[in-house]
């Protein structure tokens, strides 16, 4: 087998035993990426030569007997919204372009400590707005199932990298579905941790209260593993919980006996394809199956996640993109008469049509005026939301969705009506509004061959619960092995 | 002013806290380095990086609080402000809208008013934390403007007064007290010239007798005493004249130049900006406990009205002494520290008042960069007291040590300026100086008073200034008076 079919705990388990080099890793997924990058286009920068010299530096360590960490010498890429030093970070954004940061995220050191390898930064919506990764300045990212469908968004170069075996995990980022709707759509596990569990701290903020970094990985277990990476109180970010550091792997247990899956069936009832709903129901029957206890639950105010969601995170990312502003990085408009007018061109020239909208959107909620009918209002229905929630986790332990309504879409085919493209986070908005963890894992296929995905949602830093459900999921169908035929 | 109006005057001030570090990352406050070389990704505002607050600014801006009278909140959280300013790199200020740290104090002020003093409340309605914004440099021979980040994110306290104020004296006392109070808390520099205590005035006129308010304008950066004052006077008789004329006064933002005396608009209220604040969602809300509040309110220090009262009743100063001494906790500190050295307060308050306030005004210096060390003062009004030297010696060595920092033992012994006690060199002196002025003896006897004051005089001249004038007197009268 191609070493770039591997996951990432298998692969990380050969470079430790020498069963192979760090340098044949590398080979072979550079060759892979060769091979199916012109079709699939998830990568904006490549870091061949960063790579193959940390490959270098970890080889020389690991021959040495040193210890070079869980992930050491393992393939990563990195969603362009988080900041690595020295290499630029575009946010598929022609506002940030040529951006290079100065420092590293705090997730980048928490990965480098590991022992990862970065080989590229992947391509997603502009700043991280969309579900559909169409809205990037940079370039079209393709399906790899379907290559005239959208890998989804807004994390779809790190999706449509994982599920094309161009690396062996990556970093995305959820606002409101951005991990787990393109991991449904592209068939990998994605991961979107509780509010506060993994450090914001150089993520490039969309939406601060809801933005959260979370991986992608081909098994739940590669998942774990990443998780344990990653997670963890951070000084320089006050949102990040002050909790001790977990083993999620322990969580991998194949069982599900004693566990309550709760399932809001009113809420899974409209605007839902057919073939969705059967691979939802399917994925019930197989809980059941497996000794869990189903249980029906109510989520009253969950209806209005979406209407709660467009206020808030367009208000927050409003302000947020104010500093995009041409006078310190950026673009910045080669000809203007005033500060305005600077301000105004670099502005309007940086940023893509989906950006403006939300900035005009969320400028309008927070003005005079208007801030009690929406930005208020949208934050005493977000408390009655994660009450909901809250309520809901005292008779369960969590709670099935379908990750996304439909399966993948053909390009173009939502971007002239964008209700309709907010309409696919339907099922994944509201855990970012009430702070939750959820996972995307494989759950089935619709009629086309195209991936569909089943979410699990969490207690808050219920990681471990989540992950053992979800392991026993994959660990008793075979959704997760089927690979994309067309690439 | 016309006396059929009234003033009202409400205060905006901002100090710069004097915490070590920025409110938001590790950068320090220092002032006065080369451009750009305090700052760091997170106060230049690079994308992704986030805020951490300083604790010191918390509890600074609650020491304030509590010195000023306001409710403490146990709960309160920080606000983002939103506009665009080169200035600003995040395009929003990390402020503090409906829930400040601080809120409903009081000052009691000494007004020194055109009719005499008087004292005067008044109303604190805020204090709130906040960040500073850069620096704008612009470069006057290639037109460019430049952005100095060093000032970015260094941390502020606003206090917001009342408007309570109803002439320029008032505005001057609050101020003068309000920084009286930061000063004896070390929470702020409060140097007005370097900006790190600056305010913004609002103000309207109404006839009195209204009950209504005007409308107001607010003018802002004043940074001086004198601008604040003069800044008062000038808009208080605009408003007056513009409605006198039928005119109105339109809410707006103004600048007032104190150079040449006059203010002017900057910007209407109609295209000011809205400002569109919301929590800031990147930072937890600001949580105190009751045990938080009560260790710094046990351990604020003596504030001046307080000192002030103290120095009256232990040291039996006058009033106006004990003002003098406690409006600035340097020089309160100062004279603490003299007499603990030799306990004569009330003559090191006359030193202090008189000859270093003199020295420090003409040096136009602060009383810590004074030559004069406490140690010395006191020891020149010991030898003074002893009777070591003469008062006229002794504003001598003043002078001397004001220039050269010696101690004031050093200067006497140096330039022989020891009075002469001794009673048979005196007695010798004083013998000879009577024989060579056998008129004035004649004079003295033939009771010409002024004749015994030119002789002492002549004695004076002989020993250069330093026989002790009481034993001359003395020996004088008795030799006169045998002969």
């Amino acid at each position: 087998m191609e070493l770039y079919r591997f996951t990432l705990t298998e692969i990380a388990k050969k470079i430790k035993n020498k069963e192979v080099t760090i340098h044949e890793v590398l080979d072979s997924v550079f060759s892979r990426i060769e091979e199916v990058e012109p079709q699939i286009a998830a990568y904006i920068t490549l870091m061949r030569k960063e790579a193959y010299e940390r490959a270098d530096y970890l080889q020389k360590k690991l021959d040495q007997g040193e210890d070079i960490g869980v992930l050491g010498g393992v393939p990563i890429a990195i969603k362009d919204n988080i900041c690595t030093s020295g290499v630029k970070t575009t946010c598929a954004s022609r506002m940030l372009e040529n951006f290079v940061p100065v420092y590293d995220a705090t997730v980048i050191k928490n990965l480098e400590e590991a022992g990862a390898i970065f080989i590229g930064k992947t391509n997603m919506d502009e700043f991280a707005m969309g579900s559909s990764t169409e809205s990037s300045y940079m370039k079209k990212t393709k399906n790899p199932w379907d290559l005239e469908k959208v890998p989804g968004g807004s994390s779809g170069g790190s999706a449509a990298a994982i599920a094309s075996d161009m690396a062996f995990a990556a970093l995305g980022s959820d606002t409101g579905g951005s991990i787990r709707q393109p991991a449904s759509y592209c068939s990998v596990v994605g991961l979107k941790p509780t509010y506060g569990l993994v450090s914001r701290f150089g993520l490039i903020a969309f939406a601060s209260s809801l933005d959260q970094i979370g991986p992608f990985a081909k098994t739940v277990e590669d998942t774990a593993l990443m998780l344990n990476v990653i997670a963890g109180h951070d000084k320089k970010d006050t949102t990040s919980a002050p909790i001790e550091k977990k083993d999620y792997t322990k969580a991998l247990q194949n069982t599900v006996k004693g566990l309550t899956i709760g399932i809001p069936t009113e809420f899974v009832k409209e605007g839902i394809h057919e073939d969705v709903k059967q691979a939802y129901d399917q994925a019930i029957e197989t809980f059941k199956d497996l000794g869990a206890t189903i249980k029906e639950i109510q989520l009253d105010y969950i209806k209005y996640s979406l209407a709660t969601y467009y206020i808030i995170a367009t208000a927050e990312a409003s302000s947020n993109l104010g500093r995009y502003d041409g006078i310190r990085y950026g673009h910045r408009a080669s000809d203007f008469k005033d500060i305005d007018d600077l301000y105004c061109k670099s502005r309007s020239e940086g940023f893509g049509a989906e950006v403006k909208r939300r900035i005009m959107l969320g400028t309008y909620v927070l003005s005079a005026g208007y801030y009690d009918a929406y930005y208020k209002r949208a934050q005493q229905v977000r408390t009655l939301i994660i009450e909901n929630f809250k309520k809901a986790f005292e008779t369960c332990d969590v709670i099935l969705m379908p990750t996304a309504p439909k399966t993948a879409f053909r390009f173009g085919e939502k971007t002239e009506n964008p209700l309709e493209m907010y309409l696919e986070d339907i099922y994944t908005v509201p855990v970012n509004i009430a702070g939750l963890p959820a996972i995307s894992i494989p759950g089935g296929f619709d009629h086309e061959g195209m991936p569909i995905g089943i979410q699990l949602i969490g207690n808050a830093f219920g990681e471990e619960t989540l992950l053992q459900i979800a392991y026993t999921f994959e660990q008793n169908t075979n959704y997760h092995e089927r690979k994309p035929n067309k690439i | 002013m016309r006396e059929d109006y009234e003033v009202i005057i409400g205060l905006e001030v901002h100090a710069e806290l004097a915490t070590h570090t920025k409110i938001y990352c590790n950068c320090t406050t220092e002032f006065g380095s080369d451009p750009n070389t305090h700052c760091c990704p997170i106060c230049t505002g690079m994308p992704g990086t986030l805020p951490v607050l300083n604790e010191k600014v918390v509890e600074y801006a609650v020491k304030a609080g509590l010195a000023t009278n306001c409710e403490i909140a146990r709960f309160s959280k920080q606000d983002r402000k939103n506009y665009f300013y080169p200035d600003l790199p995040k395009a929003y200020q990390i402020s503090q809208y409906d829930l400040p740290l601080c809120k409903d104090g009081h000052m009691d002020v000494t007004v020194e008013g055109k009719q005499g003093n008087y004292k005067k409340r008044i109303g604190i309605t805020r204090i709130h934390i906040e960040e500073d914004a850069a620096k704008l440099i612009h470069d006057a021979y290639t037109g460019d403007t430049l952005v100095d980040m060093n000032r970015c994110a260094v941390p502020l306290i606003e206090i917001v007064s009342e408007p309570d104020m109803r002439s320029a004296e008032e505005a001057v006392a609050y101020m003068q007290t309000l920084k009286s109070i930061l000063e004896y808390l070390e929470v702020s520099d409060c140097k007005m010239q370097e900006g790190s205590l600056r305010c913004d005035v609002n103000l309207s006129v109404r006839k009195k007798g209204e009950t209504k308010f005007g409308t107001r304008t607010e003018t802002k950066n004043l940074n001086s005493f004198r601008a604040i004052y003069n800044l008062i006077e000038f808009e208080a008789n605009r408003q007056i004249e513009e409605l006198e004329k039928g005119g109105v006064i339109y809410q707006e933002t103004r600048r007032f130049d104190d150079v040449k005396g006059i203010g002017y608009a900057m910007r209407s209220k109609e295209d000011a900006n809205d400002y569109r604040y919301f929590p800031e969602p990147d930072l937890a809300p600001i949580v105190l406990s009751e045990e938080y509040i009560a260790d710094i309110q046990n351990h604020l220090p003596e504030m001046p009205h307080i000192k002030k009262e103290r120095y009256v009743q232990m040291y039996e100063l006058p009033e106006y002494d004990a003002e003098q001494l406690t409006n600035s906790k340097k020089i309160a500190n100062f004279f603490e520290e003299t007499i603990t050295h030799w306990n004569n307060p009330k003559a090191i308050a006359n030193w202090i008042m008189g000859d270093i306030f003199r020295k420090l005004n003409e040096a136009e210096i602060e009383i810590d960069a004074c030559p004069i060390k406490p140690k010395d003062m006191a020891k020149l009004v010991e030898l003074l007291d002893k009777g070591v030297i003469s008062s006229k010696i002794a504003k001598q060595v003043f002078e001397e040590m004001f220039e050269s920092g010696k101690s004031p033992e050093k200067i006497v012994e140096e330039k022989g300026l020891v009075q002469i006690s001794d009673e048979s060199a005196i007695k010798e002196i004083v013998t000879k100086v009577v024989e060579n002025n056998p008129q004035s003896v004649v004079d003295y006897k033939a009771g010409k008073d002024r004749a015994l004051g030119f002789l002492v005089g002549q004695v004076m001249k002989e020993t250069k200034g330093k026989a002790n004038p009481k034993m001359v007197n003395e020996m004088l009268l008795e030799i006169l008076n045998q002969s």
